[in-house]
């Protein structure tokens, strides 16, 4: 009987804490924790006119450019025909993915992304945590200077990277070339740029390259999180500064390691494209694609290049949800040997 | 504080690799940097390294006087401005109107919007969905492209969210609706993130080529990017020459080469982003943090 009171009646009590407010419209509009009473919709949205007309383009701009194309996945279970549109395509089942699965190209292209992209991980996931180590044990201006300048490639194209590295690995007086004959490391100039072999080598060098110093980023923001007493400890137990930043750094930014390395397993297919899109010229350098050609890049040549719009769409969509199994496999791990996860 | 021999090693070992990785990464940028000054005849002889052998600014006479490359610096520079005002705008707008309570159908928008960012269509329905529009090969689909980010629109509306109460009352008893709030009172005080999200933004405009290769084909819509692409895989001289018009065609010596055309116009297309660089770096680092600590 009593808790009924409390909860039900509309009795003001002193404190004033269990009142119900009325419906409150406030200059905006907006009505403030409403109590049983809601005030009719159509009063509230015109109340709030302004606010929904803020909302309105980007509401419309993601159902048309986001959910478009979602929904237009479906041309992937068609032959479409871009003049005909969707609704005259005759509908094909799965043969698309069949085509796919069936074609010559699938397990160049499925072992290119696998490769190129483990070894993207394998590289280039320690390789800014290694410099952030590094970069914690120097200081003033050097480390600024070294951040400065690491930081650069990031903010440029693929396009100029491609640029830079065909003039820098040039066989006629690359830089590259030219330093390891100077190194005695080669005795003629090597065609790193056209030599099937060594393009996963190129192309994980440059991510690499390009990266490493905005990647470190992160990790530098957890180190400076650390406590100093923890190195001070260390240092009077007579704990060299190596010992110091594998047993007290190395550990103490391994949660930010593991989310990055979750992150990254679950973009295992994201082999990248626009990287090997340049250096292969726009996959037109034909030596290169049985060893450059991934799943994205693949997508781009039978469907832009080719204009196979279903049998792309497939292989798009094929890659997407294997995609999505790997995130949920790796994030599972995750959670089994440790505190980790990403939901 | 005494280091000790092993520390003093480790020590020098790390400062020689840092300073071997700045060098790695300078040398490439500054030597395409002295090679689009160097005469294009002398660069194919070999061995110019960290000075202009023979200096010539002609390289940089073709790049400003050749009409396509010119157009397409201006196609990229009205994308950059235009595509970030419009993302900015209609992004804070979206974030303030989301930070508000009590807006009706506040959790259909979010999560309609949410979903977008771990789901989406891909290329090939991305094309069919701009080809039935009408804005393939567009300079408004140039603008368009990429404009609501939700990720932005979250780290917008944190930041509205954090704006004290009080900050619009004032306004509001002059009798401002709720767009003039937003121009004349929030939009002022939101510098930094504005700031952050604008440079992002605007670095993605300047830098993409990938989309004006797959969706533009007329050759006077394409940005500077997409344009470099062309130039750095043109084989040789003659057939890049002969997609040049007649008046730099007439400036040709022999002395260009495709190579010293190409350090040109990267270097054309870099400086840009090189020269704010260094007074902007703050604003890039803060929005990596704000981006990860979301994490």
């Amino acid at each position: 009987m009593k808790s009924e009171t409390a909860a039900g009646d509309s009795v003001p009590s002193a404190g004033g804490g269990r009142r119900r407010r009325r419906p409150d419209i406030t200059a905006a509009g907006l009505d403030v924790q409403t109590g049983t009473r809601r005030v009719s919709l159509w009063r509230r949205l015109a109340g709030q006119w302004e606010y929904q007309a803020m909302i309105l383009p980007a509401i419309v701009f993601l159902l048309v450019f986001s959910y478009g194309p979602m929904w237009g996945i479906l041309i992937a279970f068609q032959e479409y025909d871009l003049f005909r549109g969707f609704g005259a395509s005759p509908w094909v089942g799965l043969a698309q993915f069949k085509m796919f699965v069936e074609s010559p190209e699938f397990w160049e292209v499925m072992r290119n992304t696998f490769a190129i992209s483990l070894l993207k991980l394998l590289v280039g996931f320690p390789a800014p945590i290694v410099l952030a180590l590094m970069l914690n044990e120097v200081g003033g201006l050097f480390k600024r200077i070294v951040q400065t300048v690491t930081y650069i490639p990031h903010f440029m194209s693929w396009v100029v990277i491609s640029g830079l590295a065909f003039s820098m690995m040039a066989v006629d007086g690359g830089a590259v070339n030219e330093l390891l004959m100077w190194l005695h490391l080669i005795d003629e100039p090597v065609n790193w740029m056209s030599t099937p072999s060594y393009f996963w080598g190129v192309v994980v060098s440059l991510n690499v390259w390009k990266e490493i110093g905005f990647g470190s980023i992160v990790y530098l923001a957890a180190i400076v999180g650390i406590d100093p007493a923890l190195y001070e400890s260390a240092s009077i137990d007579g704990a060299s500064r190596f010992k110091q930043m594998t047993l007290i750094t190395l550990p103490a930014i391994a949660p930010v390691m593991m989310i990055f390395l979750i992150l990254g397993i679950g973009s295992i297919l994201n082999a990248g494209y626009e990287d090997i899109l340049v250096l292969t010229k726009n996959l037109t350098n034909g030596i290169m694609l049985p060893v450059a050609n991934v799943i994205d890049t693949y997508v781009y040549q039978m469907g832009i290049q080719n204009q196979r719009f279903s049998y792309a769409a497939a292989a798009g969509l094929f890659k997407s949800v294997l995609s999505v199994t790997l995130l949920v496999v790796a994030n599972g791990i995750a959670r089994r040997f440790g505190r980790t996860s990403l939901w | 504080m005494k280091l000790s021999a092993g520390d003093k090693t480790l020590r020098s070992v790390i400062y020689a690799l840092l300073a071997l990785l700045g060098v790695a990464t300078l040398y490439p940028f500054w030597n395409s940097l002295v090679l689009s000054f160097n005469l294009g005849s002398d660069t194919s002889l070999g061995g110019v390294t960290v000075w202009p052998r023979k200096f010539t600014l002609e390289n940089y006479q073709i790049v400003f006087k050749e009409k396509h490359i010119f157009h397409a610096y201006l196609i990229t520079i009205l994308r950059t401005i235009g595509g970030t005002v419009l993302a900015m705008l209609f992004t804070s707008l979206f974030a303030y109107a989301m930070s508000k309570k009590g807006i009706v159908f506040k959790k259909f928008y979010t999560i309609l919007a949410v979903v977008t960012m771990f789901f989406n269509g891909g290329l090939i329905p991305y094309f069919i969905v701009v080809y039935h529009l009408k804005l393939y090969d567009t300079f408004a689909f140039l603008l368009l492209h990429g404009m609501i980010s939700v990720y932005n629109m979250i780290i917008f509306r944190t930041f509205f969210l954090a704006l004290p109460d009080g900050l619009e009352e004032s306004a509001r008893i002059d009798g401002c609706g709720s767009f003039g709030v937003f121009f004349r009172v929030v939009l002022p005080v939101s510098g930094p993130v504005m700031a952050t999200l604008s440079l992002f933004t605007a670095v993605f405009l300047w830098n993409d080529w990938f989309i004006p290769a797959v969706f533009i084909s007329s050759q006077d819509l394409i940005p500077l990017q997409t344009l470099l692409v062309q130039i750095i895989n043109a084989g040789t001289t003659a057939s890049l020459l002969t997609n040049l018009n007649s008046h730099a065609q007439s400036l040709v010596a022999n002395t260009i080469t495709v190579k010293a055309l190409q350090m040109a116009t990267m270097m054309v297309a870099t400086l840009p982003i090189l020269m704010i660089y260094p007074f902007l770096q703050k604003y890039f680092v803060k929005g990596v943090l704000v981006g990860s600590l979301k994490e």
